[in-house]
């Protein structure tokens, strides 16, 4: 039986470019990484040396603060260099891949008649705890906490995002023994959100509670969601996977190898090659995309919340799609004349884009002004669906207030979710950096 | 258009970071975005952004500020002339008031500017776009005759003491352009009531009775302008607020651009007529009153600055309420005030400004019972979550 939740605050916003539905197997990259810091606050500590051979799900560093957290190798292969950062951070992984994988050997286990610690240990050897993230913080998740519920939206809302329904088909059965382990994960419920759209297979899916999701994005965010369905309190904590990471902990179970499969989207409208390409995490991005200048803006995720990568670099981890949109690095004469440049969006009624509901546009990277003061009040509640008062919240999160912050309910919030505040604000704060600060003191202060 | 490019970046070049002139950039820089929309790319966080920015809002704002002000400008010449009984064209009467206008509009500007400007330079960041409306709204709400040196003390004081002190754009409680009305009409009063300064030359032709209409009232005398005059606004007053006519065109805009809030601007009138129709309603009661109670509650929307005060002043989002319910109660609020005070207090003839700046006072405060409610809710949900838990165990 479903729910419907019904969005209607919010803006889906059309741009040119979208991946056709054709999936197409991307050539098996030289080197594959795994990033750090893809995974936020997470401080890793390497357990092999450059040059040492690892099978794919053979550990590769884990996590200093919580060790049961381990991060696998997506490949087999010679750990070819660990680079590092400022401080010696580590930056990235990066593993030479041989031609074929060879598998570290798990064991198959049923997970629905499996014994619920056995699942956890199970997950968290073999690297798979990486793809479970925790709300609040939106950070990777302690496997020592219970969460209340764990969600998983199979809604795609974001500018150009990939359609699950499409990623999923050729995956049901290891989606469905994905959720079966993740059932065994909580006491509560398993939430998987879809929407009119989705293929029939996702509805059929068992053991979950099923949610109807209706409206603009961030309809399809799983916080949005979350805050609909079942508010995170203070001192709960709440998982989220996304779908198609399930699909890679089913075949955990299934066939008792880590197969870090991964479908990835080359959108947006610098992109010549735009369909979905199967490969595996961390893929050299020159695999998936036409060579571009640095006019082009390579973004490892969506327009909104993902990463700018270079040509010669690898896809974030948790990334589903690469984009490229042009870099806006040019001057515009005269730009804040009203009703000008109509072909750039606008969500305030200052440009005419709004008469053409239906036109898809083609952005860049422009700022489109310049960082000044708050002042434009009413436009971030317009593309916020929750009960929260975002700009008194961020102002919080500014002023590093706690008190306000938790009482303004920034337990609830991600990042991602004020990324379309983020993107109408008028005087182009860098909002989910913002929240994000907020939220790193949280962790500090509360814990 | 690239030749003016390439002179700029040649001109910005001693301003550059590191360079000898940097501590002077957010000056050259305020001109330069003034040509120019920057460069700037996005380097955190979403990699796509909305085509508005501060300075197209404001001026939209301004862009609604037009058609009043050329009203305004022409309106002050036919009172002048219409009272000397003189013949006139149109392009006389515009031509006279122009000549009064725009030095106060330079004067305004380039005080309030140049404090802007030493501000941003001396705390280190850019100019910040909302002086480009407030230093049109300041000679806009004076009266025509204010000599040019009172407009520069009020500028000086509204920029300083209501905007900078408090931190500057975007922090101020009260509204800049009101603030420097305030100071003006408590310092001056000789110079921003009575009958000798609405109309142009008043004060030194004899001919000429300068009378507004909510003084008129105040004085118990009557009114010898139709209702339509007010509506038009061929009527004594400050240089903008008597157009009701231009100043919906100016509403109309700004809702139409979602840059005012209509919630605002609504609830004011509602405010206005609810304390309108209360004071008609005392004669049914058995009590006389006077000529302003009686005066009827749609009058009280288009004499005086009630509109002009609603649409351009109450709706600045900074010193306004902030969320949506509290824009409704902020907006009712100030209706209701400003009417109450006109009919209360013969001494200020004109409610409007002390209303808003009241109201501006409360704006905190009213948005924090908003949000208190919201946390309440919160804390709720946590309680009744904790009482499951404790009756399933």
């Amino acid at each position: 039986m479903s729910k419907d939740i019904r969005i209607k605050r919010g803006l889906s916003l059309k741009l040119e470019g979208e991946a056709e539905k054709e999936l197409v197997k991307a050539p098996r990259s030289k080197t594959y990484a795994i990033k750090p810091p893809d995974f936020h606050a997470l401080v890793p500590k390497m357990v092999i040396k450059e040059g040492a051979k690892v099978l794919a799900g053979d550990e590769l560093f884990f996590s200093k603060y919580t060790d049961e957290l381990r991060f696998t190798s997506p490949v087999s292969g010679t750990l070819k260099q660990i680079k590092r950062g400022e401080k010696r951070k580590i930056m990235e992984v990066i593993i030479e891949a041989d031609p074929e994988d060879t598998y570290k050997d798990f064991g198959k286990m049923d997970a629905a008649s499996s014994d619920a610690e056995a699942v956890k240990q199970r997950i968290l050897e073999s690297g798979c705890g990486a793809f479970i993230n925790q709300r609040p913080y939106d950070i990777v998740a302690d496997p020592k906490d219970t969460p209340k519920a764990i969600f998983i939206s199979a809604v795609s809302t974001a500018p150009l995002a990939p359609d699950w329904g499409f990623i999923l088909k050729e995956k049901q059965a290891a989606f469905q023994e994905g959720i079966n382990a993740l059932k065994k994960l909580t006491p509560g419920k398993v939430h998987l959100a879809v929407d009119a759209s989705s293929a029939q297979y996702l509805k059929d899916i068992k053991g979950v509670e099923l949610h109807n999701v209706k409206g603009p994005h961030p309809a399809g965010n799983v916080g949005v969601q979350i805050h609909k369905i079942d508010p995170i309190n203070q001192g709960d904590r709440v998982w989220t996977v996304n779908p198609e990471d399930v699909t890679i902990i089913g075949n955990l179970f299934l066939t008792g190898n880590y197969i870090a499969d991964k479908t990835v989207a080359v959108t947006g409208s610098e992109a010549t090659n735009r369909k979905y390409f199967a490969t595996k995490i961390g893929v050299e991005v020159a695999d998936l995309i036409n060579k571009v200048d640095e006019d082009v803006r390579i973004i490892s995720g969506n327009v909104l919340t993902g990463f700018k990568v270079a040509y010669d670099q690898h896809i974030s981890f948790f990334a589903n799609e690469v984009t490229l949109i042009p870099e806006g690095n040019k001057y515009r004469a005269f730009g804040w004349l009203p009703f000008t440049y109509n072909n750039i969006h606008s969500n305030s009624r200052t440009s005419l884009s709004f008469l053409f509901p239906n036109r898809k546009f083609k952005p860049t990277t422009n700022l489109n002004g310049e960082e000044r003061a708050l002042v434009v009040t009413g436009e971030m509640e317009e593309v916020l669906p929750m009960d929260v008062y975002p700009m008194q919240l961020v102002k919080a999160c500014m002023a590093g207030d706690i008190e306000k912050m938790e009482n303004l309910g920034i337990y609830e919030v991600a990042p991602e979710d004020f990324a379309l505040v983020e993107y109408v604000n008028t005087s182009k704060i860098e909002i989910q950096d913002v929240i994000r600060l907020g939220l790193d003191l949280m962790i500090t202060e509360v814990g | 258009m690239e030749w003016i490019r390439q002179r700029l970046d040649k001109i910005k070049e001693p301003f550059a970071p590191g360079k000898k002139y940097e501590k002077y950039a957010p000056a050259v820089n305020a001109i330069d975005t003034f040509l120019f929309t920057p460069n700037h790319t996005t380097q955190k966080g979403s990699h796509i952004r909305d085509a508005v920015d501060l300075k197209r809002t404001m001026i939209t704002v301004v862009l609604a500020l037009v058609p009043v002000m050329i009203f305004g400008m022409w309106n002050a010449g036919y009172q002048y002339y219409s009272q000397l009984g003189e013949a006139f064209t149109f392009w006389e009467a515009l031509g006279h008031g122009a000549l009064k206008f725009i030095p106060m509009i330079v004067v305004s500007y380039a005080v309030g500017l140049g404090i802007e400007f030493a501000f941003a330079i001396f705390r280190g960041h850019e100019v910040n776009e909302g002086y480009l409306v407030t230093g049109l709204l300041i000679p806009m709400i004076m009266p025509i005759d204010l000599p040019l040196w009172m407009l520069a003390l009020s500028v000086v004081f509204a920029v300083l003491v209501g905007k900078e002190a408090f931190g500057g754009t975007g922090m101020n409680i009260l509204n800049p352009a009101l603030t420097a009305r305030a100071f003006a009409f408590f310092a001056y009063p000789t110079y921003m009531s009575g009958n000798q300064v609405w109309v142009s030359e008043a004060s030194n032709v004899d001919a000429v009775s300068g009378e507004t209409i909510l003084g008129s009232l105040a004085a118990g005398e009557n009114v010898s302008y139709g209702m339509m005059d007010m509506f038009y606004g061929i009527i004594p007053g400050s240089v903008s607020e008597t157009s009701t006519l231009l100043i919906l065109v100016g509403a109309l805009l700004l809702i139409l651009t979602k840059v005012g809030s209509w919630r605002i601007m609504l609830s004011a009138v509602i405010g206005a007529i609810a304390m309108g129709l209360i004071f008609n309603a005392l004669p049914s009661l058995g009590i006389p009153g006077n000529e302003l109670t009686n005066f009827p509650w749609y009058g009280h929307l288009i004499v005086g600055g009630l509109a002009f005060g609603i649409v351009f002043m109450a709706t600045d989002p900074v010193s306004a309420a902030q969320t949506m319910k509290g824009k409704w109660i902020y907006g009712f609020l100030i209706g209701f005030l400003s009417v109450m005070i006109r009919v209360f207090n013969p001494a200020y003839p004109e409610g409007v400004m002390l209303g808003i700046l009241l109201m501006n006072v409360f704006a905190p405060t009213i948005d924090h019972y908003v949000i208190q409610s919201n946390i309440k809710r919160r804390k709720k949900r946590i309680q009744s979550a904790t009482t499951q838990v404790k009756t399933a165990v």
